[in-house]
């Protein structure tokens, strides 16, 4: 079952675009929604509208707030599976207002649906959600044209919105679209094929859904980078407030050498890329080499592991290795940098102004942070660049320079997201406050 | 020595364990006294098996917590302490009955009383009293819409409330655990699994569960259309009777609130595949907690529900 694994994607929208519609469409065809669910969203409907009919988009109804207003506030997670692939889909609001969830949302998929109404074409919201998913750095963008029934399921009008989006998306440095005309509506082109569109011969969005390739498929085309997350040690004292143990322990089964004292582990989960036992490896920032010894988990050794894989490594000289660390290859090294350029996205209601200091957590690192420059801001509606700017108000976008306490091990967010994404933390409310992707360091 | 490349990608249930692992060592490395809530429940049976995961050979760097009821299926509490001590972690028992005795909340009589409520005073009261500054939860986002929409690290006031309007964003793998003194995370490192994905990893890593997710003859009465466990004494209203029949659990919580569902199915297989191959969702089935209004979950868990 669920051969090709995981796939996560986000689909960003409102209730106009017929996302919500889509979402619902989705579960429903492929036979997710149970007969519970699908009581209450017919009782729902009833209550709701005039005719009664079976409204999918209330499977995706969220908080009491959002059921009053109609809205949708916050990034909503779903689930479905097919034989094929188990999918996570985050479901975000699509106006202006909630561009910080749209972020949110962008950072952990693999594929992002960009909805179009066919009888509008590519409006600002469309290519701001474009623009967002480019910025996010999503491997696939789906373009859906969606309400091709209100256009008589006429090719020239999809035709001419796939070319215009795709002239967009070029510019965006997008090279992966795929654009489908659907009708979220009737179902047509979701997961069965539209009768009323045979001049389409593309995949339906399930099929091209269960078949896109994700970011891990090939970890020997990419750098490898394992922050170390975790030390492991049986021998040390075991933290204040657990007290004494009360058994023996498990039968441990990571091998003879585990149940000694002297164990000692690197815990983390391989960002990218592939490690496998007896490699050379560097450890950063102190730059020591060394070699891999093994590669434990649970259920025994590895010869070799993969992204995203949780493991614990082992080296086999005794250098001083802590939390935050970054274990990679010798001539495949990230920069070690203590000044960046980023693109941020601002999420606090409090204006973000030069010279505000912050605390960055980046890989398994957290360190202070001064904001030393705002360099320009994106007008999400344009895209176009101002300079001169003197604060970042909440959902601004624009590139910052940043000065940090201690060195980051980084990459450039489009080369590596695992590396080259990070988030600033509010020291006084401790709350999140931006999200940010590095273009450069130094 | 083995290799689990053998396809360049992962199965989900690799790519779901990889992620809850991650999240687990987070915690554990940003947070100064964690704890992890075991209720002997299947969601939480996952999570015990993720901490050995995640940080095996070493012992937990935390203690495991179960707030009892007192209600609970004998069957339950007996699995609960066999595996703490397979384990050999440290289990510390929050009692509801205490906090009925020491007069911290009022205990309802009657047929339809249920301690449920009850719990969240003994939790938030256990919590300040240890000082834990962070609970490993194994609720999942897939069973109810709250749920839906609430953050793997999920922030809590020091009133224990849940907050959904300002939750913190959550990027990336970058959780920010980030606390005042007073205030907690509850943590589900499982958020992302379906029922499904719970049981198909129970099965796969051939974890025991408690006798009572398997069929079996109890007596049993009917009520709201659900199968309640029926003990010496118990109340029932009019028109309700005793009956003995073949059921299974899909939640374990209280007795009082959780109902039972007729099946033959007695082997993991036989639960994976009913599971698969189900009509109903598992809160929607079993659990009247649940069926008090349409946002009775997202009220409870703005009080400080698991």
């Amino acid at each position: 079952m669920s051969a090709l694994g995981l796939l996560r994607f986000t689909t960003a929208g409102s209730v106009d675009d017929g996302k919500s519609t889509l979402i619902g469409r989705l579960l429903y065809d492929t036979k997710q929604v149970l007969d519970d669910q699908l009581v209450q969203v017919a009782e729902a409907s009833r209550r709701r509208s005039s005719d009664g009919a079976l409204d999918l988009a209330l499977l995706t109804d969220g908080l009491r707030a959002e059921r009053e207003q109609g809205i949708t506030i916050d990034v909503a997670y779903r689930y479905f599976a097919t034989d094929r692939r188990r999918f996570i889909i985050a479901d975000v609001p699509g106006h202006k207002q909630y561009t910080r969830n749209m972020v949110t949302g962008a950072s952990t998929a693999d594929l992002s649906i960009v909805l179009i109404d066919a009888r509008k074409g590519v409006l600002e919201q469309s290519k701001r959600h474009a623009y967002i998913s480019a910025l996010l750095g999503i491997p696939h963008v789906a373009v859906c044209v969606n309400k091709m029934d209100l256009v008589g399921y006429r090719q020239e009008v999809f035709d001419q919105i796939a070319a215009d989006v795709r002239a967009f998306l070029d510019g965006l440095g997008v090279r992966e679209a795929t654009c489908i005309p659907i009708s979220a509506l009737h179902g047509d082109n979701v997961v069965e094929r539209a009768p009323g569109m045979p001049w389409y011969a593309g995949p339906t969005l399930l099929e091209h859904l269960e078949s896109v390739e994700v970011e891990y498929d090939h970890p020997n085309d990419v750098s490898v980078r394992f922050p170390v997350q975790w030390v492991i040690r049986p021998g040390a004292a075991i933290p204040a407030g657990l007290g004494e143990p009360c058994g023996n322990g498990p039968e441990s089964t990571l091998g003879p050498s585990a149940c000694h004292e002297d164990y000692r582990g690197y815990a983390g989960q391989l960002a990218s890329g592939a490690l496998h036992a007896g490699q050379t490896v560097v450890v950063l920032p102190g730059g020591q080499q060394t070699r891999i010894a093994a590669i434990d988990t649970y259920d025994g050794s590895l010869d070799e592991a993969c992204a995203p894989l949780s493991v614990t490594i082992r080296l086999e000289d005794d250098i001083d290795v802590s939390r935050g660390d970054l274990i990679c290859l010798p001539g495949d090294t990230p920069t070690v940098a203590r000044d960046l350029e980023a693109t941020i996205c601002w999420m606090s209601e409090r204006p973000l102004r030069a010279g505000d200091r912050l605390t960055i957590k980046h890989t398994t690192r957290r360190v202070h942070a001064i904001v030393v420059a705002l360099v320009d801001r994106v007008d999400v509606e344009t895209l176009e660049r101002e300079q001169d700017v003197d604060a970042f108000a909440l959902n601004d976008i624009g590139r910052v320079r940043i000065r940090t306490s201690l060195p980051l091990m980084c990459d450039e967010y489009r080369q590596n997201r695992a590396t080259g994404g990070f988030i600033l933390i509010d020291d006084a409310s401790n709350g999140t406050v931006a999200a940010g992707m590095i273009e450069d360091a130094s | 020595m083995s290799s689990v490349i053998d396809h360049v990608r992962l199965t989900h249930l690799q790519a779901l364990e990889a992620e809850a692992i991650h999240i687990m060592r987070e915690v554990a490395a940003e947070l100064e006294r964690p704890v992890l809530l075991f209720s002997g429940g299947k969601d939480s049976i996952v999570l015990l098996r993720l901490a050995e995961k995640a940080f095996r050979p070493a012992r937990f760097p935390f203690a495991l917590m179960h707030v009892d009821t007192g209600d609970n299926f004998p069957e339950v509490i007996d699995y609960r302490d066999r595996r703490v001590a397979e384990l050999g972690e440290r289990l510390i028992v929050a009692s509801v009955q205490e906090s009925i005795d020491r007069g911290r909340v009022i205990e309802d009589h009657g047929p339809r009383a249920s301690r449920n409520r009850l719990q969240i005073t003994t939790l938030l009261d256990a919590i300040a009293e240890h000082r834990f500054d962070a609970a490993f939860g194994g609720a999942r986002r897939d069973e109810e819409r709250a749920r839906a929409k609430e953050r793997v690290f999920s922030f809590r006031d020091d009133f224990g409330q849940w907050d959904p309007k300002s939750q913190r964003p959550e990027l990336w793998n970058l959780y920010n655990g980030r606390i005042r003194p007073g205030e907690h995370v509850r943590v589900f490192p499982i958020s992302n699994w379906t029922e499904l994905d719970v049981w198909e990893y129970i099965a796969q890593e051939g974890l025991e569960v408690p006798s009572i997710y398997f069929a079996h003859t109890r007596p049993v009465f009917s009520r709201d259309g659900m199968l309640y466990a029926w003990r010496a004494g118990d109340e029932l209203l009019e028109g309700e009777q005793v009956i003995t029949a073949s059921v299974r659990y899909r939640t374990v919580g209280d007795m009082r609130c959780t109902g039972g569902v007729r099946s033959q199915a007695t082997t993991l297989d036989q639960v994976v595949a009913e599971i698969a191959s189900t009509r109903v969702t598992e809160r929607g089935e079993t659990r009247a907690d649940d069926r008090v209004s349409e946002a009775a979950m997202e009220d409870r868990k703005k009080a400080g529900y698991f």
